[in-house]
């Protein structure tokens, strides 16, 4: 295995094939955890340690999942690996997990980890499949956290939990916008984002589906 | 039918990896229960502190330890509000006493009527665990449990209030599983603050905390009973209005706290 191919793998998904620019998977959790830098953080560890390890288990046994039930399969090994970092969460990141509450649970439902099972797992090796996740990880992660850069600075004024921008509540001059804290705002985000790399990456664009007729109907003057 | 996928290979797979996944997940969750369960008492220690305002947020366990030692932990029965030993409920000591465990328990606990049922908690136990803040040896502060449904989960949390058992002194959760960034802004320390000095009982002697939408007024005839309602959570807000309808009321907590108004609890 070339170190091109590796890298190749682990990094093509931040920014030629992202999980969520472009293949538009998991934004659900990304609307909802990325109110802050920290959390956001945690979410793509989390995510990214599941795609990994859900990938490459997968991938072992991939010759032995009867084709009928490799759906049922791929998700009670998903589901377990995502009730093990709860648990894990729990143990040592107590607030995180508090304010993360359920969205670790739905990891298990992220379509990220599933798609890669599905997409790359079944077909490839065990460390490729690993290093596959890992990528696709990474991927949703930076996103995550670019996302979540906007919201908590613009609509906290802070980074990390640390204040950048003085309020106005505390004496500053900085008035937040409360939208970016609610989840339609990382819509705009990611739509803007998405612009700004098919901008930079002409290939990404998608073939319009539709054409239009052009104009055939005289008008009377 | 596809190589490697007959009825016997497929039940055999099947089998085989809910064994190994369960066998893992359970040794994950009996393995970080110790730790789990410390954290989650530390976690109802700070909860009690905070809600009383005697510690800030983010103090360490120490600091927590520390301040938690000057107050009293104590049992009562909730329709006389009496306290009670933890030997006539059959606890051999309070740290015993589990809430979950009493609230479902024959004998020390019964089941609402759909009337009754506000929060929506089915079966409610008789007794409660309150915590008495003292200072010199006087309550300053009580400290009681409440909980009840928002939109996805039930919120626990408590109320301080101070020793007219009317003004709340501090109210938080401590565990819930309301959507992050809008129900989930109970958590919210601006939100949280607003609680502080607001009076429960109306001059008529019934609950009268209400969540309010667009806004306290300042000067409207009832803003010392009125709180913000939380943004795009209308139903979280409810829950929290219906809970402390409930705990604050005559089925709650309310004979405990006329006691403590009446001045017959004074000294821990």
């Amino acid at each position: 295995m070339s170190k091109n191919r590796v890298a190749e793998i682990v990094f093509d998904p931040i920014f030629n094939n992202n999980p969520i620019a472009l293949q538009i998977l998991g934004i659900c959790s990304a609307l909802a955890v990325t109110t802050s830098l920290q959390l956001s953080l945690v979410m793509g560890v989390a995510v990214m340690l599941v795609t990994a390890c859900s990938s490459a288990l997968i991938s072992v046994i991939r010759s032995q999942i009867p084709s009928s039930i490799r759906i049922i399969v791929q998700m009670t090994i998903i589901a377990s690996l995502v009730i093990v970092v709860d648990q894990l969460l729990k143990a040592y990141a107590y607030d995180m997990s508090k304010q993360l509450s359920v969205f670790v649970g739905l990891i298990i439902t992220n379509c990220i980890v599933m798609g890669r099972a599905e997409a790359y797992a079944m077909q490839n090796g065990p460390v490729l499949s690993f290093l596959d996740g890992i990528g696709n990880g990474l991927g949703y992660a930076v996103l995550l956290i670019f996302v979540a850069f906007f919201r908590e600075l613009l609509g906290a004024g802070k980074l990390f939990g640390i204040e950048i921008l003085p309020l106005q509540a505390n004496g500053g001059w900085y008035l937040p916008n409360g939208l970016l804290l609610l989840p339609p705002s990382a819509f705009f985000i990611i739509g803007l984002a998405i612009w700004a790399l098919r901008s930079w990456k002409i290939e990404q664009v998608e073939p319009k589906d539709y054409k239009l007729a052009p104009h055939r109907v005289r008008e009377a003057f | 039918m596809a190589k490697g996928s007959s009825t016997g290979k497929t039940l055999t797979v099947a089998f085989l990896l809910c064994i190994v996944c369960s066998v893992v997940v359970s040794a994950a969750a009996v393995m970080l229960r110790p730790v789990q369960t410390e954290n989650r008492e530390l976690n109802v220690k700070e909860n009690i502190l905070m809600a009383a305002g005697m510690i800030e947020a983010g103090s360490s366990k120490d600091e927590v330890e520390t301040s938690f030692a000057s107050i009293t932990p104590k049992l009562i029965e909730l329709e006389t509000g009496r306290f009670v030993e933890p030997s006539e409920i059959g606890l051999k000591n309070i740290e015993e006493f589990q809430q979950q465990k009493v609230a479902t328990r024959e004998g020390t606990s019964y089941t609402l009527s759909q009337a009754e049922d506000i929060a929506g908690l089915g079966r409610v136990e008789k007794y409660a665990k309150v915590y008495l803040a003292s200072e010199n040896g006087e309550v300053s502060r009580v400290i009681v449990p409440v909980r009840g449904y928002g939109l996805w989960s039930t919120l626990y949390g408590f109320m301080a209030l101070e020793q007219d058992a009317n003004t709340i002194a501090g109210f938080g959760f401590y565990e819930h599983g309301e959507t992050p960034g809008l129900g989930g802004e109970v958590d919210n320390p601006n939100w949280k603050a607003q609680w502080s000095g607001k009076k429960v009982y109306g001059d008529d002697g019934d609950v009268a905390i209400r969540l309010i939408k667009g806004g306290v007024n300042p000067s409207a005839p009832n803003a010392k009973h009125h709180v913000d309602s939380l943004s795009g959570a209308t139903l979280t807000s409810r829950g929290i209005e219906n809970l402390i309808q409930y705990w604050l009321g005559e089925q709650g907590l309310k004979p405990f706290l006329e006691r403590i108004k009446n001045g017959e609890i004074r000294n821990v």
